[in-house]
């Protein structure tokens, strides 16, 4: 029923496949949890849920930054700050739920500005005791930030690293703003003790696996709001400002706009992951504005393959996975291991696991239907050498 | 002009009539036959000694008192002892002596030559005890006292500290002194001493107006707060004549504080200067992005440490050459590292920015971990020479050492730098490369060797760096992530491919910086700053001195 809508708006069966599973796991792993005996071979234990929920936001992190990188050329190491303002929206929210809960009692200002002897709450942080309201700021305060950034960054055809290395000098400044006690989020400590999302304990199982469907169902949307843009004739144009800036710009086109757009949608996406993220692990600190965060966002889109869809899922789930076994077993030589990989990936998977996969089956279906011309027109990246991006 | 440098003592004193010919001699026993004479019919040691039957802190005042009456310099190791709780009185033949050491037996010295007498019981000696309002007075009299102290600096010196604290009873002390001093500087001070006692003295309005005038020229915090005192009891023309007073001295404190501004501007820069000027090298030069840039530094502020250790356990004495000796190997291990970097990643990456940037950083996050698992996760102590300690005077700046050598350092690297560019046969070869690839390897260059040598070069740079770095900063497997932003900033807001964009970008940001925090606070400064540099790239992508011509189009 849902590939058979999807296919009739004209996505890859590939793609549509994608969906599917990313929609039944986000059905089957609260199921399997509520349902099913603790003992039985099948449930998942609310942690796991919790985990997975978590590599599931990072995964549309990683695809948002895949939608600029891959397909855009824009090399952007200020995505984690995206995602750290969806997640201080979000956790703005959270923190207005508390009511007289929390320790100080107040019935209108979180703990944190009680400890501080503050006597009214900051204008900006009126109206987060509403649901929708804070909905609206998760997307509207990445996508208005990215937007001013953009605009004046693109217009000003600032490219290749040097906007690299400006947008980790954004989440930098953002990082040292976030951590003033002045700026009135909490400061160092972050936002925390959240009590309950929507009136839901967010403790509680149920929540953990409601939360989980719906980071699933997000992740959904953004592999078909991903895809329909690629796909689109402005998709087109996207890869061709990142395969050729100047040539797209003498045939009439305007590539800043085109990157402008992009960034934009893309900030969106990387705030509601953010969004999706704090209720589940619930904390937002500073500390997610770290340059570094953003670095390896970078990374697990890498090892997936930029410039695909598929692949900075694979790559965020891949990398997290890793990450969450090695720290278990070896927390000693996890940073040797990300960093092999950072090396290992740039050096012999340029493409990385998808990309490198396609190219494969790719070169033998090419041969069997060499003599169709216009198979060479895919509209899925992944046929775009993703590489030369300048 | 290190202020603990000339501290005369007794002992320095003898050395040098033993040392000195006999005419020295005859001048210094015709000093201190003149001293006794001015102590007049009690030999010191009598007062010295008369400390044994004191009953209460009254009796040990009177005998400061007059001990500082007596205006000989000699007695000034006593009052320094009794202030320190080290003056003993030995009970059996009620002898007083200067003790040191620990434990039950005690070093006994004589008060006033300061010999060496022998050894004590703890038990018996006893101690003349001292409280706050005593210790006040004695630092009162002993600086009334270094005011007829032979050493000029010392008079100086002791004229500078009744400035800072005066007192009407010093009154008669100074002018006392005032008369007899012959040496121009120290009597200017003495003058200015005179006029901060005047002011707290009940002297008529006539002197002190004069002294106000006197005051005002000092021009410190000290002299400030002298007279934004004295404000309160003025009256009439005075009051006038103090007020204009404040507001010249707030002028010239807001011109000192621009100074010291400056100063620590400079200072911040140079520190910029030099994490930047590696990366300057491998970014501006090469236009390879790389983000283990600050890892280099961090070796090089290991390899300071190391140096130190090995130095302390076989060589100590040898410890105020430590830096000298970890420069080159500093400069060895970090350009050593950054070759292997070129040959082993960097060299399958060119053309593609992007992906130097990532591998880049996967390589300093296996630095960072290599050093944590060798040296372990926690601060590293790393010491600093004793020429690099202390600090300066000039007017009302106070430099210290290690900035000051770090700021010379930083210049001297960039001067050193500028001409390997440009002065030799390298660097002639470097910026060919650098320019047109084909054309040089056409012309007998190897490309690829100077490749890696310009990437060494550039990495052994920063690993000076962390040499110098490692005195004023944390060395800890996280050294380089603090500079590696600001590194970048200072390269692209300097402009690529230049080396004075980022001796320029790293003074301007270094000054700016510091500027702004005073009205900003040091976090919010640093956010303006970045601000400032992020729109700054929108108007001059380039940066500051941005390559012209066919170069910028590489």
């Amino acid at each position: 029923m849902i590939s058979g809508y999807l296919a009739r708006n004209g996505l890859e069966s590939r793609i549509i496949a994608t969906i599917v599973l990313i929609l039944a796991a986000g059905i089957a792993v609260p199921v399997s949890n509520l349902v099913l005996d603790p003992l039985h071979p099948l449930h998942v234990p609310t942690y796991i849920v919790a985990l997975l929920g978590k590599y599931l936001t990072y995964a549309l992190l990683a695809l948002a930054l895949d939608l600029v990188w891959g397909f855009c050329g824009i090399l952007s190491l200020g995505h984690g700050a995206f995602f750290a303002l969806g997640g201080y929206a979000m956790g703005m929210y959270l923190m207005r739920q508390i009511g007289t809960r929390g320790v100080y009692g107040d019935p209108v200002m979180p703990d944190f500005m009680v400890f501080l002897n503050w006597k009214e709450l900051p204008w900006y942080w009126y109206g987060f005791d509403q649901f929708w309201f804070a909905i609206v700021m998760v997307a509207l305060v990445p996508g208005v930030i990215a937007f001013v950034f953009g605009w004046f960054a693109f217009r000003s055809r600032v490219t290749g690293v040097y906007l690299s290395i400006i947008t980790q000098a954004m989440t930098y400044a953002l990082m040292l703003a976030f951590f003033r006690n002045d700026m009135g989020f909490g400061g160092n400590n972050g936002l925390t003790d959240f009590k309950d999302i929507l009136g839901f304990d967010v403790q509680a199982d149920t929540t953990r696996a409601g939360l989980f469907a719906a980071s699933a169902a997000a992740l959904a949307i953004g592999v078909i709001v991903t895809a329909r843009i690629t796909g689109s004739h402005f998709g087109k144009l996207m890869i061709a400002s990142r395969d050729g800036e100047s040539r797209a710009r003498f045939l009439g086109y305007r590539p800043e706009m085109v990157k402008l757009f992009a960034f934009t949608v893309s900030a969106v996406m990387a705030g509601v992951a953010g969004a999706l993220y704090v209720p589940q692990v619930g904390i937002i600190n500073p500390g997610e504005f770290a340059p570094a965060n953003s670095i390896e966002v970078v990374v697990w889109t890498a090892v997936g393959g930029r410039g695909t869809i598929i692949g900075p899922i694979i790559g965020a789930l891949l990398v997290n996975g890793g990450k969450s076994w090695f720290t278990g077993v070896l927390p000693e030589y996890w940073l040797f291991a990300l960093g092999g990989l950072f090396v290992f990936v740039t050096l012999f998977l340029p493409k990385g696991i998808v990309g490198t996969f396609q190219a494969h089956i790719g070169r033998g279906r090419e041969k069997r239907k060499a003599n169709r011309a216009e198979d060479a027109q895919t509209p899925s990246g992944a046929e775009v050498s993703p590489v030369g991006a300048e | 002009m290190r202020p603990s440098a000339s501290q005369s003592s007794p002992k320095s004193c003898d050395q040098t009539m033993r040392l000195a010919g006999p005419l020295t001699f005859a001048i210094a026993v015709f000093l201190s036959l003149a001293s006794l004479a001015q102590s007049q019919e009690k030999p010191l040691l009598e007062i010295v000694n008369s400390f044994s039957d004191v009953r209460d802190f009254a009796q040990t005042e009177e005998i400061v008192a007059e001990l500082g009456a007596t205006g000989d310099p000699a007695v000034v190791p006593v009052l320094r002892a009794l202030s320190e709780g080290d003056l003993h009185v030995r009970k059996s033949d009620n002898q007083v002596f200067i003790v040191s050491g620990r434990g039950k037996t005690l070093m006994i010295m004589d008060p006033l030559s300061g010999e060496m007498v022998g050894e004590e019981a703890k038990r018996a000696l006893s101690k003349i005890r001292v409280n706050n309002g005593l210790r006040r007075l004695i630092r009162d009299t002993i600086g009334g006292l270094a005011l007829a102290s032979p050493d000029p600096a010392a008079r100086l010196r002791a004229a500078r500290t009744l400035i800072a604290n005066p007192d009407a009873s010093s009154l008669p002390a100074i002018e006392a002194a005032l008369e007899k001093e012959a040496d121009a500087d120290v009597a200017d001070g003495m003058m200015r001493a005179r006029a901060a006692a005047i002011l707290v003295s009940d002297r008529p309005d006539a002197e002190k107006s004069e002294a106000i005038t006197a005051v005002a020229e000092i021009g410190t915090q000290d002299a400030l707060s002298l007279l934004l005192g004295f404000r309160g009891q003025a009256e009439g023309d005075l009051r006038e004549q103090v007020d204009r007073a404040i507001a010249r001295v707030e002028r010239v404190q807001s011109y000192w504080s621009m100074a010291q501004n400056v100063w620590y501007g400079l200072s911040l820069g140079s520190v910029l200067l030099l994490a930047a000027i590696g990366l300057a090298i491998t970014f501006g030069v090469m236009g390879v992005i790389n983000m283990a840039h600050g890892e280099m530094v961090m070796i090089g502020a290991y390899v300071t440490f190391v140096v130190q250790e090995v130095i302390r356990l076989n060589a100590p004495w040898l410890f105020d050459w430590s830096l000298a000796m970890a420069l080159p190997l500093a400069f060895l291990v970090a350009g050593a590292v950054g070759y292997a970097l070129e040959r082993g990643v960097i060299r399958f990456l060119y053309g593609r920015p992007l992906e130097t940037l990532l591998a880049t950083w996967g390589v300093s996050l296996i630095l960072q971990q290599a050093v944590r698992t060798i040296f372990g996760p926690t601060n590293r102590e790393v010491g600093s020479p004793s020429w690099m300690s202390g600090a300066f005077e000039i007017g009302q700046l106070t430099i210290t050492w290690n900035r000051l050598y770090i700021v010379l350092f930083a210049l001297a690297v960039f001067a050193l730098l500028l001409f390997v560019l440009n002065r030799t046969s390298f660097g002639l070869q470097m910026r060919a490369v650098t320019q047109n690839r084909r054309m040089a390897a056409a012309m007998g260059i190897r490309t690829p060797r100077v490749d890696a040598m310009t990437f060494a070069l550039g990495s052994g740079v920063a690993g000076l760096a962390g040499v110098a770095l490692s005195q004023i900063d944390n060395v800890s497997p996280n050294l380089g992530q603090g500079y590696i932003i600001d590194s970048f900033m200072v390269v692209v807001f300097g402009g690529v491919g230049n080396l004075w964009g980022t001796f320029v970008g790293a003074l301007t940001l270094g000054i700016a910086n510091k500027f702004l925090e005073p009205y900003a606070g040091a976090v919010l400064g640093k956010i303006f700053v970045l601000v400032f540099i992020i729109l700054f790239i929108q108007k001059r992508p380039r940066g500051l001195f941005a390559l012209k011509g066919r170069a910028a189009e590489a």
